[in-house]
């Protein structure tokens, strides 16, 4: 596969009246044609800076990118053609209807005006069309914003959150818009916190915390590389509970007692747990790993999982300690 | 070129720009309608009702100055012995000259300059809002974001957008021209005359009509610039309103330090100079504690061509800036 966007060692920081920030810190991305690649990271972790570097919006510090094998941003305006892209909420000159503000684009980029009227009906805007964009609501310019980026048929689409106010049924609909592109052969990068969404559509990601990234690949290997390590463990009926979890836990376990079984979060070797209530005449009926989700990958990749009693800062990443397993 | 055409197709589709097109034109078209309705043609029926004015408010006085001199004469002589002659007034016909009698006529040749300077001060300041908010607006709706994402040649943009703009505003500005020499042919025509009107007086008037043209770019050029700059409509205003603080101060300043000329530091002067080929600013201060009593004012005289070059400088420095900061800045 090729890739069809690779960033390495992105830098940038802001300066600013309270001293310097680093929102890039050495970031890398690949994404490979053909696939829906979520990129996804806590607010402020730098995926909006990310997206405007790589179309020329901002200067980066350091670092190298390059789209459909072409260096950026020296060959930006011969790919340009190529790209389209939203960044952070869309924004338009609000007197102008949804039409005329893609026919002037159009007409900018030396697209054919004709194609205005059938990205309007594909995201769902045809009978708004000649309404100005200043009486559409947040969701309807999310649309409009997405039409903008599909009027030039590009190879690569990229999509700033582009959930973003979106109603239920909208977002469903852009699920499958996404699908479909991306069966059509182009590629996708879809930047985004709702993680339900990324692991339905998304091919692959790439998760950014902090400006750096955290890990990459295929939604199944990112899965797979960070299993929760928790097992579900289900005894025989009358079995007394308290006493097993008691048995674990003096030997070092971490176990979270339910109504009728109990899960043990640093199992690294679950055999280990039937060999120790086996030993005291107490069977197990069912063991099974207790699947992570993106959303676990996530937060503990991101050190953004909720702490009780603290109020967690953006910026504030409590990069989990003591991750070590048990019973190894 | 397509940029060219979505620019210009964008210019005239902004409400903004309509209105202000619209606002300009009827201030110009209340000009018209007031040179002509307080002017009028002067023939010999108008020369002889002045005249027999001019004669009946002479005899008027006459009679009033005979009055006087016949209570003077009656009246015992004053000590003092100022003879009555000296007291009263005795009036002479040529203190009333018939030609103040005359109504206001409109002489093509005198009034048409006048006219052109109030044409380019209107188009001027139509050119600086429309200028700004073509612009500024685009930066302030996020609008030169989505537009950079299609063309991401930022100084290309820029420059393109300012280029139609101009040509644009030098179309409108010739088109106005014209027709206002053709309005003002005919407001003389009816309403007064066009004696005199050679070849060369016309010729002038198109040399004067190419200075308006320029001062209109240039307004239009700094608005444009100066919300590019700002990246807002109203840093444009802002900026002007911060000019004509300055300048205030810059004369207060100027004329406390007993400065000569101090008027000279005035931008709007420069432009007044720009339009009417030159402009004399005296030092009303070199004649004081002067014992003779003939000293004459020091002068300066302000060319077109200096006040040319000061504008240019001005409008090189602002579009530069503009042009260098949209090179350099992070969009965000
Ligand atoms: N124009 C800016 N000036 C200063 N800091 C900025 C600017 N834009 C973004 N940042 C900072 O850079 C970091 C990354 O921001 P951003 O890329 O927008 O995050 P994300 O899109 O992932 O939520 C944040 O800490 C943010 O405060
Ligand atoms: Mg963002």
């Amino acid at each position: 596969m090729t890739a069809v966007l690779e960033i390495s060692g992105l830098r940038k920081t802001y300066r600013g009246r309270k001293g310097v920030r680093n929102a890039l810190d050495g970031f890398d991305m690949v994404v490979e044609a053909g696939q829906v690649h979520g990129f996804l990271g806590p607010n402020g972790s730098g995926k909006t800076t990310t997206l405007r570097t790589l179309l020329g919006l901002i200067k980066p510090n350091d670092g190298r990118m390059a789209i459909l094998g072409r260096e950026v941003p020296r060959h930006l305006p011969e790919v340009a053609r190529e790209v389209g892209a939203i960044v952070e909420s869309p924004q338009f000159f609000g007197n102008f209807t949804a039409e005329t503000t893609l026919s002037l684009l159009a007409d900018a980029g030396g697209v054919n005006r004709n194609r205005v009227v059938s990205v309007l009906d594909l995201v769902g805007l045809r009978d708004r069309a000649k309404e100005r964009v200043k009486t559409y609501s947040l969701g309807m310019k999310q649309r409009l914003a997405v039409a903008s980026a599909l009027l030039k048929e590009p190879k690569l689409l990229i999509l700033d959150e582009p959930a973003n106010g979106l109603d239920p049924g909208g977002i469903r609909e852009m699920r499958t818009l996404m699908r479909d592109l991306s069966d059509s052969g182009m590629t996708v990068l879809l930047s985004s916190h709702i993680l339900g969404e990324i692991q339905l559509i998304c091919d692959s990601v790439t998760i950014i915390s902090a400006g750096k990234r955290v890990t990459s690949g295929s939604v199944s290997e990112v899965l797979a590389q960070h299993t929760s390590g928790a097992v579900k463990v289900r005894l025989e009926p009358g079995v007394d509970l308290m006493g097993a979890a008691q048995l674990l836990r003096a030997a070092g376990a971490q176990v979270a007692l339910e109504k009728d079984y109990f899960t043990v979060g640093n199992a690294s070797n679950p055999a280990q747990i039937t060999k120790l209530l086996a030993d005291q005449q107490i069977y197990v009926s069912e063991l099974t790993p207790v699947s992570a989700d993106l959303e676990d990958v996530f937060l503990e990749l991101t050190g953004t999982a909720p702490v009780e009693g603290q109020n967690r800062q953006v910026d504030q990443s409590a990069m989990t300690a003591g991750k070590g397993g048990w019973g190894q | 070129m397509s940029l060219a055409r979505a620019e210009s197709r964008r210019l005239f589709k902004r409400r903004f720009t309509k209105l202000i097109v619209i606002g300009a034109l009827l201030v110009l078209a209340a000009t018209v309608a007031g040179t002509w309705f307080s002017n009028e043609k002067v023939g010999a029926t108008q020369v002889a009702s002045a005249k027999a004015q001019a004669d009946r408010d002479y005899q008027e006085a006459v009679r009033q100055s005979e009055q006087e001199m016949a209570k003077c004469q009656a009246a015992p002589p004053t000590t003092d012995g100022v003879p009555c002659s000296e007291q009263v007034w005795v009036p002479t016909p040529d203190q009333y000259d018939y030609t103040w009698y005359m109504p206001a006529t409109f002489d093509l040749r005198s009034e048409f300059p006048n006219m052109i300077s109030v044409l380019a001060v209107v188009l001027a300041g139509a050119a600086f809002l429309i200028g700004a908010s073509f612009v500024g607006s685009e930066w302030s709706s996020g609008g030169m974001m989505n537009l950079l994402l299609w063309r991401p040649q930022r100084v290309r943009v820029l420059s393109t957008k300012l280029t139609v703009f101009l040509s644009w505003l030098t179309g409108l500005t010739l088109l106005l021209l014209a027709a206002w020499a053709g309005i003002f042919q005919l407001v003389a025509e009816v309403r007064g005359s066009t004696e005199k009107m050679t070849a060369g007086v016309w010729q002038s008037f198109g040399l004067t009509g190419l200075r308006a043209l320029a001062l209109v770019l240039v307004a239009g050029a700094l608005g444009f610039a100066l919300a590019s700059l700002g990246r807002h409509t109203g840093m444009a205003l802002g900026a002007l309103v911060g000019l004509g603080a300055l300048q205030i101060g810059v004369y207060v300043m100027a004329n406390l330090a007993e400065f000569k000329f101090t008027e000279a530091w005035v931008l709007p002067v420069w432009g007044y100079a720009w339009l009417d080929k030159e402009l004399v600013l005296e030092d009303f201060r070199s004649c004081d504690y002067s014992a003779t009593a003939g000293c004459e004012l020091d002068k300066f005289t302000m060319t077109w061509q200096t006040a040319g070059i000061g504008m240019a400088i001005v409008v090189a420095l602002v579009v530069g800036a503009a042009m260098w900061t949209m090179r350099k800045r992070d969009i965000t």
